[in-house]
């Protein structure tokens, strides 16, 4: 076993030595900003995704057949660790939206062979790009209350409602929609899973400017929008089984201890960073000793975040099964990541202050951005409270409640 | 739980039953009620010995098994529990760590065996004020042809009153708040001129005051270098916290099955009221909190197996976590008991009693929050 290991790392060290171009290297945000401007990914990015797509390296732990490299779990770590160590980045799960993560591992099971095959390649490749239309202006944490119809027309779907919080709905090319298929069965028993093009006249998308200033988010209305029949994922008015393993999947790439966007200062740890911003004293501590506590007892909270991780990683071999620690993980990762938005901010004083212009540093308004940006963690993918009834009821089996309300 | 070796499991197992069977929580108030004089069972603590947890630590020449920190710390997880009491940690923990960390090969051949047949109960004697402050120590060696002369006092030592030797703290030169004067001295409990005093303390267990005044002490009692004591000393107190803490991740998880056991079966309003939103939330909160605080606790025991670089960090990182933990969950014990949760007849108060000391032992909360700041540079 080791001896495998060790000789797929030799392979995976030469093929990068071979395949990956040192123009991109340590470039994984400048990469993902020319993906969606006007000319697009630069001609070395787009050979690199090429070459990617062809090793199966963009969705590594799928079958081959359908696009990936068929790896284990042990050989994709193994992979993603061998990149890093040379400052490469797969662009893939970025280009293909929800598709790598989500759309993909939930269609892995509950697709035919004939959705697999037409499906999974153009996103294991990065070039087909996947929204997910399941929100709606009243079906927020009560997703199964969601009114989008699909009626049946016989050779088709005929959709009608709208959607909110579809991310990147507005260059996808497909929508994984949750539709409301019989109007008369129970809340959660009339729902099916359907997948959508985007590109038909029934189809309008709008994007929706944050606090942080940018648009992640749509609103999607569909007007008469035409559904195939065999783009039915999963049974038939069981779609919420499907989405129930999909908001899994999507939990279990919410997990990861990333900071959001934007940085703390050049470079620097936060510790370093703070000592920058608030200056030390005689002994060389923190000059705001409060702080100092504050941003102590967080970076505890980072670390056993992290440690938890390794720790269920190892109790499980491999990956973090999609189970239940998921939810424990959402939750913690969120905490950590925007506490340290929330301290970087105050440890810059004033230059965390700033919105634009040269007056702040570009990783000052960075972590401004991001501060902003990270208030969605705790809402999207189940927000906080979600996460917390699904670890109390789903791993703490305690009970629904009966009361009314 | 870390991923466990074969071993490692069957003594988890072992001990869980045993702890489950032969020690319940009930043993200790017992124990608590009858005012045993040593504070511990002899018969538990003959059991433990005759099961090999007080050989973990030590190697197999000296008569142990040699099986480590995290080992230990599942046993110590599993007697936190039912807040089985015994030297376990004391002395086969933090006693024989000690002399491993700074005997040299003849006191480790004298005192390390007679840890692990319960001959010898040895326990560190640190602080002398309300505040664990290693630095601050002030207790005078004086040194002199036959070695050295003790005077001063030690608070708080545990199973300060079945010990058969002290490992002591002692200043030999500079000031309290110098790092360097420091030196650790092995004194037989009953040298002429050593008295302690047992303390009656709000967990029930075995702590003393010691005085020591003109105690001479020869020079095979040296632990280590003369005045070079501290750096041993850290090493030492860092497993003290990693090992501490895993008793405390014991407790403090029976304090959690309790509760939620109790969110299952109390009726109120017609229903069980862990089906109320506001205790799921609470509940869901104090898991997650376990399972991060877990990892905490064993990855420093681990690291101190694998003499890891960043030990000294992880074990103030498990010590505060842990802290921060039983502390939370201990309290939340009693409020989510309600009324029956404040009655002595119930175990709850039996918990939270104990969380404090633990807390407190080697450096509490913001002892160690502060030393974590200082070990990452601010």
């Amino acid at each position: 076993m080791a001896e495998d290991l060790t000789s797929f790392r030799s392979q995976v060290q030469s093929w990068l030595s071979e395949h990956f171009p040192a123009s991109l290297k340590a470039n994984a945000a400048g990469i993902m900003e020319s993906a969606f401007s006007e000319n697009g990914l630069s001609s070395d990015a787009e050979q690199w995704r090429q070459d990617l797509a062809e090793a199966g390296y963009g969705a590594p732990t799928w079958p081959r057949e359908y696009g990936g490299a068929g790896l284990s779990d042990r050989d994709a770590a193994v992979l993603s660790s061998e990149m890093a160590k040379v400052g490469a980045f797969n662009p893939i799960p970025g280009l293909a939206g929800m598709g790598v993560t989500m759309v993909g591992p939930t269609v892995l099971e509950y697709g035919t062979e004939e959705q697999k095959l037409r499906h999974l390649p153009g996103i294991a490749s990065g070039q087909v790009r996947w929204c997910l239309g399941l929100s709606e202006p009243n079906a927020g944490s009560d997703l199964a209350s969601l009114t989008t119809k699909a009626q049946d027309d016989g050779d088709s779907w005929t959709v009608n409602g709208q959607k909110i919080w579809t991310s990147g709905a507005d260059r996808s090319q497909w929508c994984g929609a949750l539709v409301r298929t019989d109007a008369s069965a129970k809340k959660r028993d009339g729902i099916s899973f359907l997948m959508l093009k985007m590109d038909q006249e029934g189809v309008r998308t709008k994007p929706i400017k944050l606090i942080g200033g940018a648009s992640p988010f749509c609103e999607t209305f569909f007007d008469d929008a035409r559904g195939e029949k065999d783009d039915l994922l999963g049974p038939l008015n069981d779609g919420w089984s499907v989405v129930k393993r999909l908001l899994q999947h999507e939990r279990q790439s919410q997990t990861g201890a990333g900071a959001p966007s934007g940085g703390s200062g050049g470079g620097l740890s936060l510790q370093d960073a703070a000592k920058k911003y608030v200056g030390t004293n005689a002994d060389g501590e923190l000059s705001d000793a409060d702080l100092r506590a504050r941003l102590t007892s967080h970076l505890m909270a980072a670390r056993a975040h992290a440690m938890t991780g390794s720790r269920i990683r190892a109790e499980a071999k491999g990956k973090v099964e999609v189970s239940a620690a998921a939810s424990i993980l959402k939750n913690s990762a969120t905490l950590v990541a925007q506490a340290r938005s929330e301290l970087t901010i105050e440890m810059m004083g004033n230059q965390g202050l700033g919105w634009e212009g040269d007056d702040f540093t570009a990783e000052e308004l960075a972590t401004v951005r991001g501060w902003l940006s990270g208030k969605a963690m705790s809402i999207y993918g189940g927000s906080f409270e979600v996460q917390k009834n699904i670890i109390s009821k789903n791993i703490l089996g305690l009970p629904e409640t009966t009361q009314k309300g | 739980m870390a991923a466990l070796t074969e071993e490692q499991t069957l003594i988890r197992d072992q001990a869980r039953a045993w702890v489950t069977e032969q020690s319940p929580v009930s043993k200790f108030r017992k124990m608590r009620d009858e005012d045993a004089p040593l504070s511990f069972l002899e018969e538990d603590w003959r059991a433990m010995i005759d099961m090999g947890w007080s050989g973990i630590l030590v190697p197999e020449r000296y008569g142990g098994s040699g099986l480590g920190y995290l080992t230990l710390g599942i046993v110590l997880e599993e007697t936190g529990r039912q807040l089985t009491a015994s030297p376990l940690l004391a002395s086969a923990g933090i006693g024989a760590t000690a002399l491993l960390v700074a005997g040299s090969e003849e006191q480790r051949q004298r005192i390390l065996p007679g840890i692990v047949d319960g001959s010898n109960v040895v326990t560190l004697a640190v602080d002398e004020g309300p505040r664990h402050n290693p630095r601050q120590v002030s207790l005078s060696a004086l040194p002199d042809g036959e070695g050295l002369t003790l005077t001063g006092e030690k608070v708080m030592v545990q199973e300060g009153v079945a010990a058969t030797h002290f490992v002591v703290a002692t200043r030999t030169s500079g000031q309290p708040g110098d790092e360097g004067g420091i030196t650790l001295v092995l004194v037989d409990a009953e040298t002429e001129g050593l008295s302690r005093t047992s303390l009656s303390t709000v967990d029930s267990r075995g702590y003393a005051n010691l005085s020591f005044s003109g105690v001479k002490v020869g020079h095979d009692g040296i632990l280590g270098a003369l005045d070079a004591g501290y750096g041993p000393l850290d090493k030492i107190l860092d497993r003290a916290c990693a090992t501490t803490a895993a008793e405390m991740m014991g407790t403090a998880c029976q304090a959690f099955d309790m509760t939620l056991e109790y969110l299952k079966t109390r009726v109120q309003f017609g229903q069980v009221i862990g089906s109320f939103q506001a205790l799921g939330h609470r509940a869901a909160d104090l898991f997650t909190e376990m399972e991060l605080t877990r990892s905490c606790m064993e990855g420093a025991l681990q690291a101190i197996d694998a003499d890891s670089d960043d030990a000294a960090e992880l074990c103030s990182l498990s010590k505060t976590r842990t802290g921060e933990f039983v502390h939370h969950m201990s309290n939340e014990l009693i409020q989510i008991h309600g009324g029956i949760g404040m009655t002595d007849e119930f175990d709850a108060g039996l918990y939270l009693k104990r969380a404090r000391p633990l807390e407190a032992a080697w450096g509490n909360q913001s002892f160690h929050r502060d030393r974590y700041a200082r070990l990452l540079g601010f």
